[in-house]
């Protein structure tokens, strides 16, 4: 009864064997010299008293050779060869160590050592490419940043700063003639009457009007309809206002975006002039204006 | 002649819990009783003094006990004024140049950052987003160079969400590099409007006050066109407070002279600056004109460099 056999009757199946790890559907042994990685009677490189296995140290390839003869002599168990970096040199020195050793480990080793090849081919060539960079979070800094952020953010307002911005620049005239409110106008209309003479800014207030009413209608108003309107020039508006709804309409697809979108959250734009129309029924009440203005 | 104190006895020497937590809210509400009848005598004597009353303190905030930057830039100044007129961004502000943006990832993007880099460009005029595939950026600058883009926008991820932001200006400009957090995408904002349309938005850059944050903001307004068009209503607001950049998208109207509506449309984020390099990116050989040290500058709660 060899000694091997006895090693795996114990260790095999039936005691323990701190190499071995079992999953579900196999068995791994954990132990550095073995050849393939499973458990098995013929790779296990305790119960196999000639036993050979190629292992890489810093980009080299090692052959590790154990043989009877040493196996009292635990030191120096496993020889070790230096194998040539030419993949096929390599092949043939591992075919000369292990001239006359069973087909199944020669066989294996030299898998082993392509796999190994592969693997370090690959390394090198990784290392030229870009690399990551991984960079540690510090727990406590992270949370203390999150933290500063939340608390940045709530003395930030950032809706009240946005809209006393958008004020102040609608103050500062920057929209130019977009816009026109009541009080707006009226100071522009009271800085042109210190300026000129009065007849000149009516007429030119006039004219203001009416151009902001048309982009008014475009942007705003969709709804159009002037019967109800309590303008100073309602005279011109009547004659216009066919055009204006033709204009509407094409402006219409192309405002009706941006006017709807005001409309949703804010329930409806500045109507200081017009009565309030429902936007959703604009289609089908348009028709109808229309005869009513004609 | 020892003064004797009669024995009192304090909340937390109570071993039983219960008692103790009885007792202890039982002094607390003692406690904010009395701070209301300081407050109440205090307002009283207030009103009784009228006009005679002195003006009422302020409250201490962060921004008030700000330590003072001596990099702030007065708005007068000449020596800013004049290095303004002829750094990087001067083509730009001269209306010489029209930005033309790239944005792209890190390489092999997930989902988050794709969708997120798509609602950048709508919101981002006269932008391309184009896929990394694995270039070096090194390479890839030249490239944008020839064909005429002036800025590169890098969007770093990690797991799948955008964690970083390399904005750099192109011929041969600054490179910042941020640290972005709290991304929320279109769809994860609640109450928003529809998509934001093609008209070129107005920017607002509220709070960069020091030199840092004047070029910082420089920058951010280079990416978008110089004449915004009012008839989109669109606004894209970067608030620098306490160094944190926080990024919005709005659509405005005005509801009367002194009332405006705002609805956020679009992608919303925060940055950090962790460092601002001279020339365009190069992260071994490249010249930082600011790097963020912590054990340095994050010393003091009250100090902000931006």
């Amino acid at each position: 009864l060899s000694v091997p056999q006895v090693v795996w009757s114990m260790l095999g199946n039936r005691q323990f064997c701190s190499y071995k790890m079992t999953t579900k559907t196999q068995n791994f042994c954990r132990n550095e010299y073995n050849l393939t990685g499973l458990c098995n009677r013929s790779s296990c490189p305790l119960a196999n008293s000639q036993y050979a296995t190629v292992r890489e140290e810093k980009g080299r390839c090692y052959l590790y050779m154990k043989t009877i003869e040493r196996a009292a002599f635990p030191r120096r168990l496993w020889e070790r060869v230096l194998l040539s970096k030419n993949y096929e040199k390599a092949l043939e020195e591992i075919d000369e160590n292990l001239i006359y050793w069973p087909r199944f480990i020669r066989h294996k080793c030299k898998q082993r050592f392509t796999k190994i090849t592969q693997y370090l081919i690959r390394i090198r060539k990784l290392t030229l490419k870009r690399q990551r960079k991984l960079v540690p979070l510090r727990r406590k800094i992270e949370r203390r940043e999150n933290r500063r952020e939340e608390k940045a953010l709530i003395a930030a307002q950032l809706d009240n700063a946005i809209e006393k911005e958008l004020l102040e620049r609608l103050k500062q005239d920057t929209y130019g003639d977009i816009y026109n409110f009541p009080i707006h106008a009226f100071d522009k209309a009271l800085q042109q009457q210190d300026a000129e003479s009065e007849s000149e800014s009516d007429a030119e207030r006039e004219e203001d009007d009416e151009d902001d009413e048309d982009v008014d209608k475009r942007e705003f108003v969709e709804a159009e309809d002037s019967e109800l309107s309590d303008f100073e020039d309602m005279d011109k508006l009547e004659t216009s206002s066919e055009e204006e709804q033709e204009e509407e309409e094409e402006g219409e697809k192309k405002a009706s975006h941006s006017k709807s979108k005001g409309k949703t959250p804010l329930k409806g734009p500045a109507r200081r002039k017009r009565p309030y129309i429902e936007i959703e029924y604009e289609e089908e009440t348009e028709p109808s204006t229309k005869t009513k203005a004609a | 002649e020892r003064v004797l104190f009669p024995p009192t006895f304090s909340v937390s020497e109570i071993k039983n819990k219960q008692r103790r937590h009885f007792m202890f809210q039982r002094w607390k509400q003692q406690q904010r009783k009395e701070k209301l009848a300081l407050k109440k005598k205090r307002k009283k004597e207030r009103e009784a003094l009228g006009d005679k009353a002195p003006p009422k303190a302020v409250p201490k905030t962060i921004e008030n006990q700000r330590v003072y930057d001596e990099t702030t830039v007065d708005p007068n100044d000449e020596e800013v004024a004049f290095d303004e007129a002829t750094d990087e961004f001067a083509p730009y502000f001269n209306r010489q140049t029209v930005p033309k943006i790239l944005i792209t990832t890190s390489d092999r993007p997930r989902g988050r950052t794709v969708r997120f880099c798509e609602q950048l460009a709508t919101v981002i005029p006269n932008s391309h987003v184009y896929y990394r595939r694995g270039l070096a950026l090194k390479r890839i600058i030249p490239q944008c160079i020839a064909r005429d883009f002036t800025d590169l926008i890098v969007i770093n991820e990690d797991r799948k969400i955008p964690n970083g932001l390399v904005l750099s200006h192109l011929p041969d400009g600054p490179t910042a590099h941020f640290r972005m957090s709290s991304v929320r995408l279109r769809k994860e904002i609640k109450r928003k409007g529809k998509e934001p349309t093609e008209h070129v938005p107005e920017v607002i850059l509220n709070n960069f006050t020091t030199r840092l944050g004047h070029s910082i903001g420089r920058m951010f307004a280079a990416l978008f066109p110089h004449d915004p068009q009012f008839i989109g209503r669109q606004v894209a607001t970067f608030h620098n407070q306490r160094d944190y950049i926080f990024f919005r998208f709005h659509r405005y109207i005005f509801k009367s002279e002194k009332k405006v509506g705002i609805q956020e449309l679009g992608p919303r984020f925060t940055l950090k600056l962790r460092s601002l390099q001279k020339g365009t990116f190069d992260s071994k050989f490249g010249e930082y004109e600011w790097i963020h040290k912590r054990r340095e500058m994050d010393t003091s709660r009250r100090k902000f460099h931006l």
